[in-house]
């Protein structure tokens, strides 16, 4: 059993009667342990397809199945226990909390779920990028990597089936996009589904396969020969 | 998420926008802090007119010159004047007879005056009355004697005292009052000059009682009141003393009987007077209070209906200015419930501290004025009833989730992915 299942998809959607088709006849499964980039210009409706993967969006039309079930059949506050145990997210403008400390924001996925333990996973899941000396620290005293770093350990601590990262180093400087690139492929080793979103060809290259789209069709499925190994920085992971 | 978690949340978030927070439910504030200082003054009122009442002496009756219409004051009180009310009609009330449960029967006239003595004048008012006046209204004296009998029935030219006006005339003079002779002027009186009274007597203070200075007064006897003073030959008022509370309606009955008769009236709808207890008055004075009271509280209800509006435009903006953060919460698990309990508790819980810092303020307004009010020598008592309390602090959170409703709706019903777009 596959741990994503896309059968036949399709999304359009409607404005003031306009139809607009978004995304047809996708196909293809992700297994458990993969890193799969899913690569396109913007328009191609690879954003959109990341949501309706990560249960923020419905598909129009064909089959997802998740964990081989069919979400067709889910309402959506079971959508968002599925976002809640079941999906981390990084996003490209980080999203944390202002005027919130570090912990509390990685904390914020398990405040809407039934765990008790939140500070120790917390801080283990910041612990795993490096962070465990910024607890403490306000959103707005960090750099942009840590930001995202932050962002990583929130998507991390409810322990997810799969990470989504949409466009994760697209507000970054090279070595901090280098680092949290490093960061992904070290969780993937550790075992983590890993979908990444992105344009740039640099950045899909740190995975393991890449779907290529384009103006809502996928265009190549392949894995990749040449995989980029990002080298761990001392400098930036303490 | 649980309750508690939320209210964590909350405090958090308000915290973090302390001077926002305080500028959204100042609204509420000025509006609680309204109605606990409203219910407040209306019992301090409330029983300042109920001690004032008790002052003047229970089991009282008062006859005044004038029909009524049945749930309305005489018309005497609308400044009509009205002479059928005359010396007989006291005298018949005074017959054992005829009202056996009175105990004391006073006719009294009043009206402005000037007093002199020597080269003081004193500008206050005259009781014209019959010896029985200290019987009527609970009074003492401090030195010297009220008019007696004699003296009333004979028209003897002598005075009574208030306090204040024995103050004034003979204040820092070293001269006892007791035997002086003063002069007192009406402007409506026929002789010229004033009158010539010997005091034989000073009132004890008595304090105000329904914002009338009760010492600023003098008394002197009936006959010379109305007739050298006022130029008239009607009463303004009989006062009758019952014997005991449960006689008060069959003295009631008795007092319209014996008038009835003397004025030839044969129907209740014609009687020329108006015969009233100081039930009566308590109730004429509370619907009065009461009328105030509900005024200012439909006042106090707009304030806190405009302070909702205040919470529902902060809470739009606030759900507008953190559509990203309400995004990423739905992003990372929060059903459409727990981000419209995370805004309806955020309202509620604004409310509700305005509400407590609403009461601290009013009860802390209506103190001060009760503290005023008894350095101006009225026995009013500083009242915070807990209904009140519990009223003000309920009504303030469900302004709070009433008005939250709507902003909290809107902020659960926002699509996720919009949300994170959104900049």
């Amino acid at each position: 059993m596959s741990l994503i299942e896309i059968d036949n998809l399709k999304k359009n959607y409607v404005n003031d009667e306009v139809v607009t088709h978004v995304l047809h006849n996708i196909n293809f499964k992700i297994n458990e342990g993969e890193f799969v980039a899913i690569m396109g210009p913007s328009g191609s409706g690879k954003s959109t397809l990341m949501h309706i993967l990560s249960f923020l969006d419905r598909p129009t039309s064909g089959v997802y199945k998740f964990e081989g079930k069919d979400i067709k059949d889910f309402d959506d506050d079971y959508l968002a226990k599925l976002r809640n145990e079941k999906v981390g997210f990084v996003f490209q403008s980080f999203n944390l909390l202002a005027r919130t400390t570090v912990l509390d924001n990685v904390k914020l996925p398990l405040v809407y779920s039934k765990i008790k333990d939140l500070d120790s996973l917390a801080e283990k899941a910041l612990e795993s990028v490096g962070l465990s000396h910024r607890l403490n620290y306000f959103t707005n005293q960090i750099s942009g990597g840590e930001k995202q770093r932050v962002a990583i350990a929130r998507a991390l601590v409810n322990n997810p089936a799969v990470i989504f990262a949409d466009e994760p180093t697209g507000n970054l400087d090279s070595k901090s996009g280098n680092t949290v690139m490093y960061i992904l492929q070290k969780l993937n080793n550790e075992g983590h589904t890993i979908i990444l979103v992105t344009h740039e060809t640099d950045t899909a290259n740190h995975a393991k396969r890449i779907i290529k789209i384009k103006d809502g069709e996928i265009i190549s499925d392949e894995k990749i020969t040449k995989r980029t190994i990002a080298e761990e920085d001392k400098d930036l992971i303490k | 998420m649980d309750f508690i978690g939320t209210i964590r949340l909350v405090f958090r978030t308000l915290l973090a926008r302390k001077g926002r927070s305080f500028l959204t439910i100042l609204g509420i504030v000025i509006g609680v802090a309204g109605v606990i200082i409203i219910i407040s003054l209306g019992a301090g009122a409330q029983s300042l007119i109920l001690g004032q009442v008790l002052k003047l002496g229970s089991n009282l009756l008062s006859v005044s010159p004038g029909g009524g219409d049945a749930n309305g004051p005489p018309s005497a009180v609308y400044g009509v004047t009205v002479t059928t009310l005359v010396n007989s009609d006291a005298d018949a009330l005074r017959s054992k007879t005829q009202v056996p449960h009175a105990v004391a029967v006073n006719a009294m006239v009043r009206g402005p005056a000037t007093v002199v003595w020597q080269n003081k004048n004193v500008d206050t008012n005259f009781i014209g009355t019959d010896s029985s006046y200290p019987d009527v209204v609970s009074f003492a004296m401090k030195e010297g004697l009220f008019i007696n009998q004699q003296e009333a029935g004979g028209n003897a030219n002598v005075a009574v005292l208030g306090s204040t006006v024995a103050d004034e005339l003979f204040g820092g003079t070293g001269v006892d009052p007791i035997g002086q002779i003063i002069k007192i002027k009406n402007s409506s009186q026929s002789q010229p000059g004033g009158v010539p009274l010997r005091i034989i007597g000073v009132v004890t203070p008595r304090g105000s009682s329904f914002f009338q200075d009760n010492d600023d007064q003098v008394f002197l006897p009936l006959t010379i009141g109305q007739e050298q003073l006022l130029g008239v030959h009607y009463l303004q008022a009989i006062n009758i003393k019952v014997d005991l509370a449960d006689n008060i309606e069959q003295t009631r009955a008795d007092v319209t009987r014996v008038l009835n008769q003397n004025h030839h009236i044969l129907r209740a709808v014609d009687a020329d007077f108006t015969v009233y207890s100081i039930a009566d008055a308590v109730k004429v004075l509370s619907t009065i209070t009461d009328a105030l009271r509900l005024f200012l509280t439909a006042m106090a209800a707009l304030a806190l209906i405009v302070g909702g509006i205040g919470i529902l435009n902060i809470m739009l903006a606030t759900v507008a200015e953190r559509t990203r953060e309400i995004g990423l919460r739905k992003a990372v698990g929060a059903t459409n419930g727990a981000v419209m309990r995370q805004f309806l508790i955020e309202a509620g819980v604004l409310t509700f501290l305005g509400g407590v810092i609403g009461i601290i303020i009013g009860a802390v307004i209506s103190f001060i004025i009760s503290l005023v009010m008894k350095s101006l020598g009225y026995d009013w008592q500083f009242v915070i009833s807990i209904t009140s309390v519990l009223l003000a602090v309920g009504v303030s959170i469900l302004t709070g989730v009433i008005f939250g409703l709507y902003p909290a709706l809107k902020a659960s019903k926002l699509n996720p992915i919009d949300a994170l777009r959104y900049e």
